[in-house]
């Protein structure tokens, strides 16, 4: 029993000490962006390897989703003759919940393990001491134009799934199943209100882009130098951006849509 | 010992340093004085915190007690922004070359230039013509680091390190691992760059030949003390056993074969406890 408590104690404190040098390493990041603003080029080959070769991926998922929206809610549409508001309930899922949120998990699997795995990589081949060495401060040359690149592309990366997811829903909605055109985009239209749908959602994938990449880039840069440490800080990356994601879609769905 | 009249002539001047890392002590109350365009070895078995020292002596570890001064200047006690400008000053060799794995050999050079100066491109491009030059890999510039072979990393990162023309460069681990022909070129760029830029090399190394070779000056650490310092002359001639099983390799000595445990045949007739 005592050991268990003594277990517990250690655990937290272990969770404790490393929540605040991941505090202490967001701040750092944070102050290094006003370095990154004036070199647009150091952010620019970021963008692409994070956002740009994300891109895929995302259409790809965003298709797929809204099809299978597409064919989900006409089935249960149809029960009560509603199928001519399918538009609605494709574009309502995905701008408000499905677009940040499976963006995001993807975007933690595909562009934040890749940056956990580059950050830990660096530190274990002692990239970033040697950048240390040239007087060279590795948050502000390596780790800012990072975080920046992934907390511009989420937003945009959520926006896409939900247009391409929309597009998939009227291919299979109208295309397979013969709901009306017109009333596809016209029930969309009139129904999905710009800043309590869209606003929203593009505000929760910023908020998941920020997380995402903190995480990414903590988990790199705090890894253990070894290639098993790298292999779990790449894990831990994945496994703790999904919790994140989903437990703060939960509080911020409560907070945005509470009042509907 | 006495290691306590530093000089004008020293550059780096490390007085009563301890370090810890958990219970186990690295150093434990050193001295050890660096002289100005010298090359200064020092020496030890693997695990005695050569590498340590020598972030310690570049600001990236704080000492527990005592001081470190690389050119008057107290490293430990240097705001970011001083401590940074000091090792624009110092370069350093790791032991994996450190090379930026994402740049060609070219970019890598011109790295430092391009952060911390406001140069040309071309006459940056003539600066790192010129530092590749001087390791032989002028011909390699368009190489990725994953082209290179051990030594031709090290050399990039050679001419990395004096891309800003440093006053210094600690090494670290530079023969290890690498052929015979590698670990000669090294062992003459070494020297040929100590001299012809005037700089001070400091190395950490255990291979003996090469570095007592090219050495001015050793100091031999062993269980966080210096157990003998002279230059290499001095060392091959020392008293002490422990350095001369060191210096020649002996598999026996005062560093037993055996790790520490209890009575071998106690140890094979204790029968039921599993390892």
């Amino acid at each position: 029993m005592m050991q268990f408590f003594q277990r517990l104690g250690a655990s937290t404190r272990t969770s404790f000490t490393k929540l605040g040098r991941a505090t202490y390493f967001l701040l750092q990041t944070l102050s290094g962006i006003l370095s990154v603003l004036p070199r647009p080029r150091l952010l620019m080959n970021q963008l692409f390897s994070v956002g740009v070769l994300s891109f895929l991926i995302i259409t790809i998922s965003g298709l797929f989703v809204g099809m299978v929206l597409g064919l989900q809610g006409f089935y249960i549409l149809s029960d009560f003759g509603a199928e001519e508001s399918l538009g609605i309930m494709v574009a309502a899922s995905l701008v408000r919940e499905l677009g940040p949120v499976v963006t995001a998990l993807l975007f933690a699997g595909r562009a934040g393990s890749a940056l956990t795995a580059e950050i830990g990589l660096m530190k274990a081949t002692e990239q970033l001491s040697g950048m240390e060495m040239m007087a060279i401060d590795p948050i502000r040359r390596i780790i800012s134009p990072r975080f920046l690149a992934g907390f511009i592309s989420m937003p945009l990366l959520a926006s896409l799934f939900s247009a391409i997811g929309i597009i998939g829903g009227q291919l299979v909605g109208t295309g397979l199943l013969g709901v009306d055109d017109g009333a596809y985009w016209s029930q969309m239209q009139n129904q999905i209100d710009f800043y309590d749908d869209i606003i929203n959602g593009v505000i929760k994938s910023i908020i998941f882009g920020f997380v995402t990449s903190w995480i990414a880039l903590f988990e790199g840069y705090d890894a253990i130098p070894t290639s098993e440490g790298v292999s779990r800080a790449t894990t831990r990356t994945v496994v703790n951006s999904a919790f994140s994601i989903l437990g703060l879609d939960f509080i911020l769905t409560a907070l945005m849509f509470g009042d509907d | 010992m006495d290691n306590s009249n530093s000089s004008q002539n020293t550059l780096v001047s490390v007085r009563n340093l301890t370090f810890s890392r958990g219970n186990n002590k690295i150093f434990d109350d050193i001295s050890l004085d660096f002289e100005r365009g010298k090359i200064t070895a020092i020496m030890g078995p693997s695990g005695t915190g050569k590498t340590t020292l020598l972030k310690l002596i570049g600001g990236q570890l704080y000492p527990e007690q005592g001081t470190i001064t690389v050119d008057g200047q107290n490293v430990h006690r240097l705001r970011r922004k001083e401590l940074y400008e000091l090792r624009k000053r110092m370069g350093m060799l790791f032991q994996s070359g450190a090379l930026l794995t994402d740049m060609n050999v070219y970019d890598n050079v011109a790295f430092p230039l391009r952060e911390h100066t406001h140069l040309t491109e071309s006459m940056i491009r003539s600066l790192v013509l010129m530092k590749l030059q001087a390791v032989g890999l002028r011909g390699a510039h368009q190489l990725m680091p994953n082209e290179l072979s051990g030594g031709m990393a090290r050399r990039v990162a050679m001419a990395r390190a004096i891309a800003l023309d440093p006053m210094m460069i600690l090494y670290d681990e530079p023969f290890t691992g690498q052929d015979p022909i590698s670990m000669g070129v090294l062992v003459l760029l070494i020297k040929a760059l100590n001299e012809t830029l005037g700089l001070t090399s400091i190395i950490v190394s255990h291979d003996v030949q090469e570095t007592a070779q090219i050495a001015d000056y050793i100091y031999v650490i062993s269980n966080g003390k210096v157990v003998d310092h002279g230059t290499p002359a001095q060392i091959e001639q020392s008293s002490s056993e422990w350095v001369q099983q060191f210096m020649k390799g002996a598999a026996d000595g005062p560093v037993h074969f055996h790790y520490p445990a209890k009575e071998y045949v106690d140890d094979l007739l204790s029968t039921g406890k599993r390892y």
